[in-house]
């Protein structure tokens, strides 16, 4: 198992409102291997933006605040980073797209000047470098035509575009990992289609990791090798793909999959969407997040939070089902004995 | 393994009145409107200040027994003191009454000026934004134009066509001054009719009138609130203004500006005379000016729920 | 750009006809005659009418007025006999035009300053401070502010001098006088401006970028922030301007907003209307001048774009 490159430990992270605090990230870690692509799925509002944002500690702070846990990249504590390493992890060690191309270019500056812009602090590299490698990752990222567009400003530029632009921005500097929050949400399909083509495109020519937030289950098959499920703050299962998708642990996921439409799903068949909406953080439920909504929801499940449980080297789910007191249901998977999983 | 007991492990299923659960309180539009005004110190102490400046200028010349025209040869120019609380002017009129007598003359054409106003921007306004069309089209080119053109000068022209009196200043200061609402109101109305809720009314069949009164309305009302409270400091500004360069209010009413013209002749030798109007004029609009920052801050519907 | 700036050239000529139109007729409608002196007899005062033109057709006037201002005349003044308003304007215009010029530099240089350090410190003691200004110079009229200054710097501290205009301690008190109003104005809106960028998405791009603090407020925040107080820019000159009316008088400055003032109250019609139509041609004209700028700044009006 390779080392991972990033790595998240019981974080939690909140808000303060004029109502009292909002816990929008409830101690959720997991880890990033150097050229895996990791997707993080959920419903809106359940805290994977956040928990993305954290990560470079994007959030506005305040009011937002670590209220406990270690970030970890390549050993070192995104956390406990001064200002100025601060700002040399963000322009060379990561990158971030956002989910919305529209709004997160500057309007008043020219789409090349923006790119170089993460140079910016660099002191060793001369302006035509940084002219060529901007233009360089124009074209990489399939923008024909980079020497015009180079002097164009946003408002010129289509979505799917401008899209290229945010990951060129977060790319032009080879940082080891890219976040990328959503990025496909706001364009349509067939751009989609491209950008997640680029992205696998990118890895392969770059290798770097890439985390994929998304509420899209098709995004995750696509282009993913690994899933977190988030729920509420909260992490619920995290696997490979196919051990998300064909060995389901958590009711919850089966739901989200449920809910989707399938080419394959029979034209009398009904989606199954999860009923309800995730629990309001500004007093998260104390038992497991999703038992309102759970078909199999126990008693215990509202008293007590459930413990993580894990099945394979990489596939765990934090469920009350899995208990050995439970009922059995086909959620039921063998546990992995605690000393294998020190292999 | 033993704390756990059986029974909490029987499957119960879902919890519908759980999962669809709001923890946070739920206040209505003007509850919260209300909540963030009364929490905004500022703006409550302004409010405050009003209210006592309205209710002086209604009973305060009421229950002095100097009038504001009797002049006092005996007594000019005197300092504040137990029987001029605000000491008297250069003819020997009690400062008091002449303060709040321009408060009543100053204080009324800020409200009227800023109420008419509204309305005329706003009809015009919500009319060519709702409607569009031909009509739009012509009344937004003669609004372009009109915009273009310093108001003030047309303000001061009307003056000298109408003459003094605070009826020619309403007049003068209305001439011109609805555009900005009228401008305001058209882009907010226009904005609306294109959302979607209000194409659903639309498409439900709704009648122009309920669009207008449930959908339109609501959404603007607590920008045209902020806006009137905006606008009353201008508009007694201007008067003060006018008055102050001889086009206002004739002798012997009296109003803030020309108190306070009256005051700076004499300022060199008795600066109090030139110190209550002052005080008067920037304390209210002090107040207003607060009120209408804590107004657009608890009526903007983007900082809903927010601090 | 060329486009744009020809359609504003257009709008602005458009306009300035339409004032001169109005302002024309309503000089016209105003009550009394400049002829009506008891001391002048009937011949004398028909003469006179007939000298001034005003025994000819409102329309004919009209027209002779349009082409005597295309030929750049504004006419003359009744009051002042044997001087056209040309030649007052060339006189005065200097002085308030260089106390305008001051006032505005002092008011949107510091404005901009206190805007943009009250949006960075938001919340602090320093943001209280400029917050404070701000209100306070928004309440005070400009005639109040300029009769305090007078009195606490010039008459009791003696610090400046307090009336006329030879030379730069003279120019202290009135141009602070007429820059507090706008200076409060423009820090208001720049500060309500920077907060709205604050929570714009490019700003957090620029921020995973690794930039500093200062250069994302130089860059991004404030480049984009300045677009509302560009808009206002318009509207200050006008406050400006309305605020040298009464400054001059205060501090006895013979600039062009006093001779305004006192055209007013002399009934001088001709004087009235040629420094009316100037100003208005004056303002027009700076409204031109900032929608200009305004294209220049912001790419999206530039090209056409709302």
């Amino acid at each position: 198992m390779q080392e991972p490159i990033l790595s998240l430990k019981n974080v939690v992270y909140s808000f303060k409102t004029y109502g009292g605090t909002v816990k929008a990230v409830r101690d959720v870690s997991f880890d990033v291997r150097p050229g895996e692509i990791l997707g993080i799925v959920g419903e809106s509002g359940c805290g994977k933006s956040v928990t993305a944002q954290c990560i470079m500690r994007l959030n506005p702070e305040p009011p937002g605040f670590f209220e406990g846990g270690e970030i970890l990249y390549k050993g070192q504590d995104v956390l406990k980073m001064n200002k100025k390493e601060l700002r040399e992890f963000r322009s060379k060690e990561i990158g971030f797209v956002f989910q919305d191309p529209m709004t997160s270019l500057n309007p008043t500056m020219r789409v090349g000047a923006q790119i170089e812009e993460v140079f910016r602090g660099h002191k060793d590299i001369s302006r035509q470098e940084v002219k060529e490698k901007a233009l360089e990752i124009m074209k990489l990222v399939g923008i024909n035509n980079a020497e015009k567009r180079y002097r164009q400003y946003p408002h010129e530029l289509s979505g799917g575009m401008k899209q290229r632009i945010m990951i060129a921005i977060a790319l032009v500097s080879q940082p080891s990992v890219i976040i990328c929050d959503e990025p496909t949400t706001s364009l349509d399909v067939t751009i989609e289609a491209q950008i997640l083509e680029l992205l696998l495109e990118l890895r392969e020519k770059l290798g770097t990791s890439i985390i994929m937030i998304t509420h899209d289950l098709g995004v995750i098959a696509k282009i993913c090798d690994r899933v977190v499920v988030m729920y509420g703050g909260k992490l619920m299962e995290r696997g490979t793909v196919d051990e998300i998708y064909y060995e389901t642990a958590h009711p919850y996921t089966k739901g989200l999959m449920e809910s989707i439409a399938r080419l394959d799903t029979a034209k009398d068949e009904r989606l199954h969407p999860i009923e309800g909406t995730p629990p309001d953080l500004f007093a998260p439920p104390v038992g497991c997040p999703f038992a309102a909504r759970c078909e199999h929801c126990m008693q215990i499940c509202n008293e007590l939070p459930p413990e993580e449980i894990h099945f394979s080297a990489e596939h765990s789910t934090v469920c009350w089902l899995q208990h050995e007191m439970a009922p059995e249901t086909s959620f039921r998977r063998p546990h992995m004995d605690a000393g294998k999983e020190e292999i | 393994m033993a704390e756990y007991r059986q029974e909490q492990f029987v499957v119960q299923g879902k919890n519908t009145e759980k999962m669809e659960s709001i923890s946070r309180p739920s206040l209505s539009f003007w509850q919260d409107a209300w909540r963030r005004l009364w929490k905004n110190r500022s703006a409550f102490i302004g409010l405050c200040i009003l209210v006592l400046y309205v209710l002086l200028a209604i009973f305060a010349p009421m229950l002095s027994h100097y009038k504001y025209t009797t002049m006092d040869a005996q007594a000019m120019n005197q300092a504040p003191s137990a029987m001029h609380w605000l000491g008297t002017d250069a003819t020997g009129r009690d400062q008091w009454v002449r303060v709040w007598m321009g408060a009543r003359v100053s204080l009324s054409i800020g409200l009227f000026t800023a109420v008419i106003n509204m309305c005329v921007g706003a009809v015009i306004g919500g009319l060519c934004g709702y409607y569009g069309g031909k009509l739009d089209m012509i009344v937004m080119r003669i609004v372009d134009i009109l915009y273009g053109i310093p108001s003030l000068i047309i303000t001061i022209l009307v003056m000298m066509v109408l003459g003094k009196g605070v009826a020619p200043l309403i007049v003068a200061l209305c001439v011109v001054g609805w555009i900005g609402t009228c401008r305001f109101v058209r882009g907010e109305v226009y904005r609306l009719k294109e959302q979607e809720f209000v194409m659903a009314a639309r498409v439900l069949g709704v009648p122009d009138f309920a669009i207008i009164l449930r959908h339109i309305i609501p959404n603007i009302i607590g920008m045209l609130i902020t806006n009137l409270c905006m606008s009353i400091p201008g508009a007694i500004f201007q008067e003060a203004f006018l008055s102050y360069i001889g086009l206002g209010i004739a002798p012997p009413n009296c109003s803030w500006g020309v108190l306070a013209k009256e005051g700076i002749a004499y300022m060199r030798i008795h600066p109090h005379e030139i110190f209550w109007p002052a005080f008067f004029i920037c304390t209210t609009m002090l107040a207003l000016n607060l009120l209408g920052d804590g107004l657009r801050d608890a009526l903007d519907p983007k900082l809903r729920g927010t601090e | 750009m060329a486009r744009y700036i020809i359609k504003r050239v257009i709008a602005a000529i458009l306009t300035l006809f339409v004032l001169v139109t109005i302002v024309f007729f309503l000089v016209r409608l105003m009550p009394g005659e400049p002829f009506t002196n008891p001391k002048l007899t009937p011949d004398v005062a028909a003469n006179l009418r007939k000298y001034y033109g005003f025994d000819q057709p409102l329309i004919v006037q009209y027209f002779k007025y349009m082409g005597n201002l295309l030929r750049g005349d504004f006419g003359y003044s009744m009051h002042y006999t044997n001087k056209t308003v040309n030649y007052i304007i060339g006189q005065t215009f200097p002085y308030s035009a260089d106390l305008g010029i001051r006032a505005l530099c002092v008011a949107v240089s510091f404005g901009l300053i206190l805007g943009i350090l009250a949006a960075r410190k938001r919340g602090t003691k320093i943001d209280f401070f400029c917050v404070m200004v701000a209100i306070i110079g928004t309440s005070m009229p400009d005639f109040i502010i300029g009769a305090c200054l007078q009195y606490f710097f010039g008459i009791k501290w003696g610090l400046f001098p307090v009336a006329k205009y030879q030379g730069f301690q003279y120019t202290v008190l009135p141009a602070c006088a007429l820059s507090f109003y706008t200076l409060a104005h423009v820090s208001r809106i720049m500060r309500a401006s920077m907060l709205e960028v604050t929570t714009q998405d490019y700003i957090k791009t620029a921020r995973s970028k690794g930039l500093s603090e200062v250069r994302i407020t130089a860059k991004h925040q404030i480049r984009n922030a300045i677009m509302p107080v560009m808009t206002i820019l318009g509207p200050t000159v006008a406050a400006v301007l309305t605020g040298t009316f009464v400054i001059e008088a205060i501090f006895a400055i013979p600039g062009m907003g006093k001779y305004y003032v006192e055209s007013v109250s002399n009934n001088d019609y001709s004087m009235t209307l040629g420094m009316t139509v100037f100003y208005g041609i004056f303002l027009v004209f700076c409204n031109l001048i900032v929608d200009i700028l305004y294209g220049i700044a912001d790419p999206r009006v530039r090209i056409g774009k709302k």
